[in-house]
Formats: C-alpha cells, sequence, structure tokens
C-alpha cells in the first residue's frame, strides 16, 4: 500500500457498522449486488461463507466479526466487494461485506495517523492507518493481516 | 503461443527420447544382444544429436556425439554390451538431460570423464582408427562414388531444418561435388517467402557405406525425395564423374518419380512412422482450459435443465435433453483425452529399481502389471513422488537382504510389484514386495516410544499401520541414504489426501507387504449425490455410497450412547450431520441415512433430504478454507449458489473414532 511511504491512497470507501473503511482500489477486482452465500460449517466465522464468483468458489469474509461489531441483516446498499490480495506469495481472491460503498477517494498521506494503541476496542495489528474524510475517521485496514 | 518455440519443443522431444534411451538400456541390461534394442537406444542418441545441433543445444550435440561414436561399437557388434557399459551409458544419458534441461547446472569437467569412461567400457576398439578399419571390410571395398539427388520439401526451413546443415555434414563423409537444381523455384507472384525450393544434385566419394549417407538424412527422409546411385566401381576413387551433374539441372532435377533407389527405409521410416499415427502434441495448459471450460457448460447446462423442468414448453424440454445428452458426451471425450495411460509412469521406475538395486546390494526384479490403465494426466504427475517413496521403502525395509532371503527359503532376488488397475471409479495403484513383512510389535513400541499410542491400547492393524504416515515416524535402526528418515510415507500420505485419495496397507509377517493407494479416476468433475441438511445442500462423490436407507424411529429416538444402525445384520456407526455442522433449523420429521465407505470402513450420513444425482464439477476451496477439513471442495449449482462436498474419507475416519470413543466408554462402565 502507498501510504506509509508518503503518496496519496487511492481508495474505495466503504461503509461498514457504522464506520468508514478505506480499501485500495488497486486490489478490487468487483462490486458485486449481494449473491446467495453457502455457509462452511466449521470456518474461522468471519469468513463463514462461500460465494460464486463467474464460475469461481470464493470465500466470503465479513470485517465486522474483525473488528468486533454486531452482524448485521443485508439491506438494499449491501454490496460484496471482491478483492485479491496477496497471502504469502499467493493471489487470493475474496469477496468483502459492505453496507454500503461510497465513492472511490484519494487520501493524501499527511492526513492519516499511526493508528492509536490506547483508547480503541479494535486490535491494532488489522488497522494499518487512520485517515480522515470529512469529519469523520476512516480506518485503512491490514487486509494481509487479517486474512492471515 | 503463436509461434512455436523451437528449444522448448527440442526439450520436450529429447526429454521422450532420452526415456526411450533409458528404457533401451536398461532392457539391454538383460538381454544384451538384442539388435533391435541397440537400433532403438542409437536412433535415440542420433536424433538427440541431430536434433541438438539444429536448435543450437550444441553442447549436447557434441557430448552426444561423442556417446554414439562409442556406443557404435556396441551397435557394429564389436564390443557387447556389458554391465558397466550399460552403467555408464545410463549416466552418460543423465548428463544429457542435465545438458538439456539447465545446461548452466552441468558440471564442467564431468561430460570428459563420462565419455572417458564409455570409451574405456567398450575397449581399445575405440580407437578411431581401428574403427574405420572394421566398418570397411563390412561394407565391402574403399572408397565408393554415389550420386544424390536431393529435394526436401517445401516447409523444411518452416520445420526448422537447416538445409546447409546437411550439406555440411555430407562434406563430412568425403569429398564431395554439387549443384543446385533450380528448375522447381516458381515465380515471384507464386513464391513463399519460407518454401524451399531448391533440390541438389551431389556427386560424393566417400569411404563410409551407403547407410551413413542416409544417415544424414534421417530426420527429414520421412518429407523428402532422395535418391542414391552408385556411381561405377570404386576403382580410382577420387575421379568423380563429372558429367553427371552440370547436365542435371534441367532434366534430372525434377522429383524422380519412378526412381527405384528412392529412399524409404524401413528401419528409419518405422521409428518415425510408427509414432506418429494420427497423435498430436498438444500443450497441458490448452487441456486444463478445455477442461475449465467444459465445466462451465456443464453448470450452465444444468442451469438450462433445471428451467426446462419447470417449463411447459415441450420444445424447450426436447432442446434441454439434447444439450444434456451433448454436453455428457463432450464431458466425456474431454476427460478420455486427459487419460494417460499409467505405463508411461511405471517406466521411470525401472531406472530407480535398477539404481537401488544396485546401491543396496540386494537382487530386485520390479514386475509391473496393468500399464494401459489410464488416469488423469495431473494425477499421474502427481503420483510420481509418492511412488518413488513407496517403492525405495519396500526395497530398503521390505525386501531382505539375499543372505537372508536364503535362509528362509525364498529366492534371493526380490520381486517388486507395480500393479494398477480399475475398481469402480476408482484406480488402484499397489506397491508390493515379497519381504519380510511389516513389524506390528515394533510400530507399536515406537508409537508408544513417541507418545503417540497410550501403551496397551487396542488397535487393529489397519489403525496401527497409520502410524506409518506420521510425519518422523521410522522404525529403521538406521538412517541410509535411502531412507529411515520416516518423512517418506508423510509426503506420500499427504499427496495421496490432495489428491482425494486413501491408503490401504496389508501385510503377511515373511511373505511381504501391499501398499495399495485408491485414487478417483480423476480431479474435475464427478457424479455426486445432492443433500440437504437445514438449509444447506451438500454433494457426496457418488462412487463412496453405498446405500440410502431412512432412519426409523427407533433408530432416531435412541440414546446418544448407540449411533448404530442395523444394516442386514452388520452394525454401521452413523454421523447426524444436523449435529456437525450445526444446524439450527427443525429437522425434517424423515430423516434419511446415506452409508457410505472409505476402503473397508462404513459409516452413515444422516441428512434432511436427498435432492438428486449431480454432475459435480470440482472447484477447489480458498486457502483461508485450508482448516475445514470436512469438506473436499464444493461445486456450483444449476441456480449458481456454491454446495460443498463431502470429504468421505475424513467423515468416515471421524465415525470410526467415535465408535472407538463410545465402545472405550462401554469397557469402562463395565
Amino acid at each position: 500500500m502507498a501510504v506509509p511511504d508518503g503518496r496519496s491512497l487511492e481508495a474505495v470507501m466503504l461503509g461498514l457498522g457504522g464506520e468508514f473503511f478505506a480499501l485500495e482500489a488497486g486490489i478490487v477486482r468487483e462490486i458485486l449486488d449481494p449473491v446467495p452465500v453457502t455457509e462452511v460449517p466449521g470456518a474461522r466465522s468471519f469468513i463463514r461463507g462461500v460465494i460464486n464468483v463467474r464460475g469461481k468458489v470464493v470465500p466470503l469474509a465479513d470485517l465486522r466479526l474483525c473488528f468486533g461489531m454486531t452482524p448485521a441483516p443485508p439491506t438494499q446498499d449491501t454490496r460484496m466487494v471482491v478483492v485479491e490480495i496477496d497471502l504469502d506469495g499467493d493471489p487470493t481472491t475474496v469477496g468483502i461485506l459492505a453496507d454500503k460503498v461510497h465513492e472511490v477517494t484519494e487520501i493524501a498521506a499527511a492526513s492519516t495517523e499511526e493508528a492509536p494503541r490506547i483508547g480503541m476496542q479494535w486490535r491494532p495489528e488489522f488497522i494499518r492507518r487512520i485517515g480522515k474524510r470529512n469529519d469523520d475517521f476512516v480506518v485503512i485496514p491490514n487486509m494481509e493481516r487479517i486474512f492471515s | 503461443m503463436g509461434t512455436p518455440d523451437f528449444a522448448e519443443t527440442f526439450r520436450q522431444e529429447a526429454q521422450e527420447l532420452l526415456e526411450q534411451l533409458e528404457q533401451a538400456l536398461l532392457d539391454l541390461e538383460r538381454t544384451p544382444d538384442d539388435h533391435e534394442l541397440i537400433d532403438s537406444a542409437f536412433r535415440a542418441l542420433h536424433t538427440i544429436k541431430g536434433s541438438g545441433a539444429m536448435f543450437g543445444f550444441q553442447n549436447v550435440a557434441a557430448f552426444t556425439h561423442g556417446f554414439e561414436t562409442a556406443f557404435d561399437q556396441v551397435r557394429k557388434g564389436s564390443v557387447p554390451s556389458s554391465r558397466e557399459l550399460i552403467a555408464v551409458a545410463l549416466a552418460a544419458k543423465d548428463h544429457i538431460r542435465v545438458l538439456v534441461d539447465e545446461p548452466e547446472a552441468a558440471e564442467a569437467g564431468r561430460g570428459g570423464a563420462i565419455l572417458d569412461a564409455l570409451r574405456q567400457a567398450v575397449g581399445p576398439a575405440a580407437d578411431p582408427a581401428p574403427k574405420e578399419a572394421a566398418a570397411d571390410p563390412a561394407t565391402g571395398a574403399g572408397p565408393a562414388t554415389w550420386h544424390l539427388r536431393i529435394r526436401l520439401g517445401q516447409d523444411v526451413l518452416v520445420n526448422g531444418t537447416n538445409p546447409l546443415l546437411l550439406l555440411d555434414e555430407l562434406r563430412s563423409l568425403g569429398p564431395c561435388q554439387g549443384a543446385a537444381v533450380t528448375d522447381a523455384i516458381p515465380t515471384l507472384e507464386e513464391m513463399e517467402g519460407e518454401g524451399c525450393y531448391l533440390g541438389w544434385d551431389v556427386v560424393l566419394t566417400t569411404e563410409h557405406p551407403r547407410s551413413a549417407i542416409e544417415e544424414v538424412f534421417m530426420f527429414v527422409i520421412d518429407d523428402m525425395d532422395l535418391a542414391i546411385e552408385r556411381v561405377g566401381a570404386a576403382e580410382g576413387g577420387a575421379a568423380p564423374v563429372p558429367a553427371a551433374h552440370p547436365a542435371s539441372s534441367n532434366g534430372e532435377g525434377a522429383p524422380p518419380a519412378g526412381d527405384p533407389p528412392a529412399v524409404k527405409h524401413e528401419a528409419e521410416a518405422g521409428h518415425g512412422a510408427a509414432k506418429t499415427t494420427a497423435s498430436l502434441r498438444v500443450q497441458a495448459e490448452r487441456l486444463d482450459e478445455l477442461m475449465d471450460r467444459v465445466g462451465e457448460l456443464v453448470i450452465a447446462q444444468a442451469r438450462l435443465t433445471q428451467l426446462a423442468a419447470s417449463s411447459t414448453d415441450t420444445h424447450i424440454k426436447s432442446v434441454a435433453e439434447d444439450i444434456e445428452r451433448l454436453t455428457a458426451g463432450l464431458r466425456d471425450t474431454t476427460m478420455g483425452i486427459r487419460m494417460v495411460p499409467i505405463g508411461s509412469l511405471f517406466g521411470r521406475f525401472r531406472r530407480l529399481v535398477h539404481d537401488l538395486s544396485r546401491d543396496l546390494g540386494k537382487q530386485v526384479e520390479l514386475a509391473t502389471i496393468g500399464e494401459e490403465t489410464e488416469l488423469d494426466k495431473t494425477m499421474i504427475e502427481r503420483l510420481a513422488d509418492p511412488l518413488v517413496h513407496l517403492i525405495r521403502n519396500a526395497i530398503d525395509h521390505g525386501l531382505e537382504d539375499p543372505q537372508s532371503r536364503a535362509a528362509a527359503g525364498k529366492q534371493e532376488t526380490g520381486r517388486i510389484r507395480l500393479i494398477a488397475r480399475h475398481a469402480g471409479a476408482e484406480v488402484l495403484v499397489t506397491v508390493s514386495d515379497d519381504g519380510r513383512g511389516l513389524d506390528g510389535e515394533r510400530i507399536r513400541a515406537k508409537a508408544e516410544e513417541l507418545g503417540l499410542l497410550a501403551p496397551g491400547t487396542a488397535l487393529t492393524d489397519a489403525e496401527l499401520y497409520q502410524f506409518l504416515f506420521h510425519p518422523g515416524f521410522s522404525t529403521a535402526h538406521e538412517i541410509s541414504a535411502v531412507s529411515g528418515r520416516g518423512v517418506g510415507m508423510d509426503v506420500v500420505k499427504r499427496t495421496i489426501e490432495t489428491l482425494r485419495g486413501a491408503i490401504d496397507i496389508a501385510t503377511t509377517p515373511g511373505q511381504g507387504t501391499q501398499v495399495t493407494l485408491r485414487l478417483p479416476l480423476t480431479l474435475a468433475i464427478i457424479e455426486g449425490l445432492l443433500v440437504r441438511i437445514g438449509e444447506g445442500r451438500y454433494a457426496i462423490p457418488l462412487s463412496a455410497i453405498e446405500e440410502c436407507v431412512e432412519l426409523s424411529a427407533a433408530d432416531d429416538t435412541r440414546s446418544e450412547g448407540r449411533s448404530f444402525l442395523n444394516i442386514r445384520g452388520d452394525l454401521v456407526p452413523f454421523l447426524r450431520l444436523r449435529e456437525l455442522f450445526e444446524t439450527d433449523t427443525a429437522p425434517d420429521p424423515y430423516q434419511k441415512v446415506v452409508i457410505v465407505s472409505s476402503g473397508d470402513l462404513r459409516v452413515g450420513l444422516v441428512v434432511d433430504q436427498i435432492i438428486g444425482s449431480h454432475q459435480t464439477v470440482i472447484k477447489s476451496l480458498s486457502k483461508l478454507h485450508a482448516d475445514v477439513d470436512t469438506f473436499s471442495g464444493a461445486t456450483i449449482l444449476g441456480d449458481g449458489t456454491v454446495a460443498l462436498i463431502l470429504d468421505i474419507g475424513h467423515l468416515v475416519e471421524r465415525g470410526q473414532a467415535r465408535e472407538e470413543k463410545l465402545k472405550a466408554r462401554q469397557v469402562e462402565a463395565v
């Protein structure tokens, strides 16, 4: 991700559990309307489902569970964002559930900060940086850490 | 992909030729006088040399030339093939492989050393001078003059043949004079840039026999016209017949239609033609792509069938049926294309057995049975490693040394058998030896020593042998170069599991051990039975299913302590998949049990509903789900949703484990 070395980040903004998350635009493959999810019994809770993305069986992750939020039923705005991330050298396709997909925007590196160590109920290693969007905070999640 | 990569093509071809060479050499060891084998080896060498030079593998060509020169003694019969010679020849073959595959990895002095050893092996006769002398009497007299009319196929240049190299090679045989025949050159409009329109008239004086001349054209002989005529007697030798060629440019240069000596040598034609019977080399990835497409088609067809079933239009129904039939045919054909006889794999192990037998000082005979059994290409490739480990184990641990064998009243030569056969939707590959058999007590002792087993636990033999697959488990007292580290069997197990197969071990003390790998026929599409558990749909491989029964109310309500069904007198444990999958919807009133088997073990899987059969295109699960071992993969249903495929081997294991636990508890209670 481009943030740490001082350049700006082009990001897709997701709304999730009342918070904003920024996904680097480069890893986003497509944004789908919700499709039927098949539960995988025995899988880790935040990737308990799989979906069919153009003939490929792709795990669907609910990041809410990684950030201590309670799952909510889908609404009209719910989307599935298909991203490709690098896991130990293997490009891996994952679907990410989002309450709403907002705009694609630039986040200036200067406007982001390290995640604070205190005063946060989230696991700090899952967060790469915290940025700003208007008056709200934006979480830039560390996808590699979340899925490894 | 458009233009073929010549170097790559050469590598592939060389790979096959080297295999042919190795097989011939190994066979020669048993029947040293078989001329057909010697010729086959020689042809392979010669082809490697020729195409190597053609495609710029100069090192390969040079080394192979040396090899060939030495081996020529064997072909001429002046030196018999011996064990030593075969051993060096095999080393030389390995060296060629290195030169072809990774030239930079070849050790500098290695080639020379091998060639020296080869020359040594064929003895003093390898000296070039006596060789020439030896060759001459065979052909009759000294130098002879030949008149050659050469017309290559028009597309030789496109195929990568350089006519100049052929002419140079002719020149190396003796003084020669030639003239180009230009009468076949078309007008400029008709000419293709890469066509070869020239012919040559050559007068060659050489001491070599006619066959040496023919050999120059060995690789192109099928696509060319070649006339070789002997001009006069050989007296004088140096004086060619001058009138022949300048005048020939008009009349004689035309393709010599009725010319009797037009060469179509049986032997040469044999090696090219026999194998090319309408076969085609296709890149493996294209086949994979094709299989993927067919998979998509099968899914789309399932969707169409589903739609047609709910339609009242009979035309649609009939088209859907046609498509279903065609798709099934296409699927079978495509899978058939990917099937390769396992013999190609078995062949590789002869060398392994040969080398191991020498290194370990044990006489070993390898017999292969069922080489024509076909398996998916990918599967064959993946099987190579596990089989290597199994064979090493069988020879190193299984077979006794000759003295012990003699003492036990057995033949000194140990027998390793590789057997492949079909059994239902599975292929069984067995490695069996006639050695000492497994020592159950020793395995138990070792397992207890490693803390894998509580002392005194009652186990079946099959369970005991499973410890052999435990990482780091080895009962060998010493670690040899071949085996004993306890790594091999672990690799075998893991590879077979990824192929969705299973391993059975059977042994008779003093008489040998059989390790059988049970493998699915294909990795791509299987017939499945679709079932419903709660709201989820799951596929069960049809090949694993023995029968489906209804769970009687009596069996259903019985306490947890007795999850057994009585299937015609046999007690079969059952697993409630609803519990396993933590399903929270209300169960269907009439639960069904699907009885599945894995090896000799059976287990019942309790489901809510049996939906029906389903063409299951297997999709692998993501790496993120690698920790879920209840499922071997997933498939996509007609409506586009995903269904998971149950991993039967794993579920059966689980069912059995539970049965053991319950038994143990009952024993304690008593």
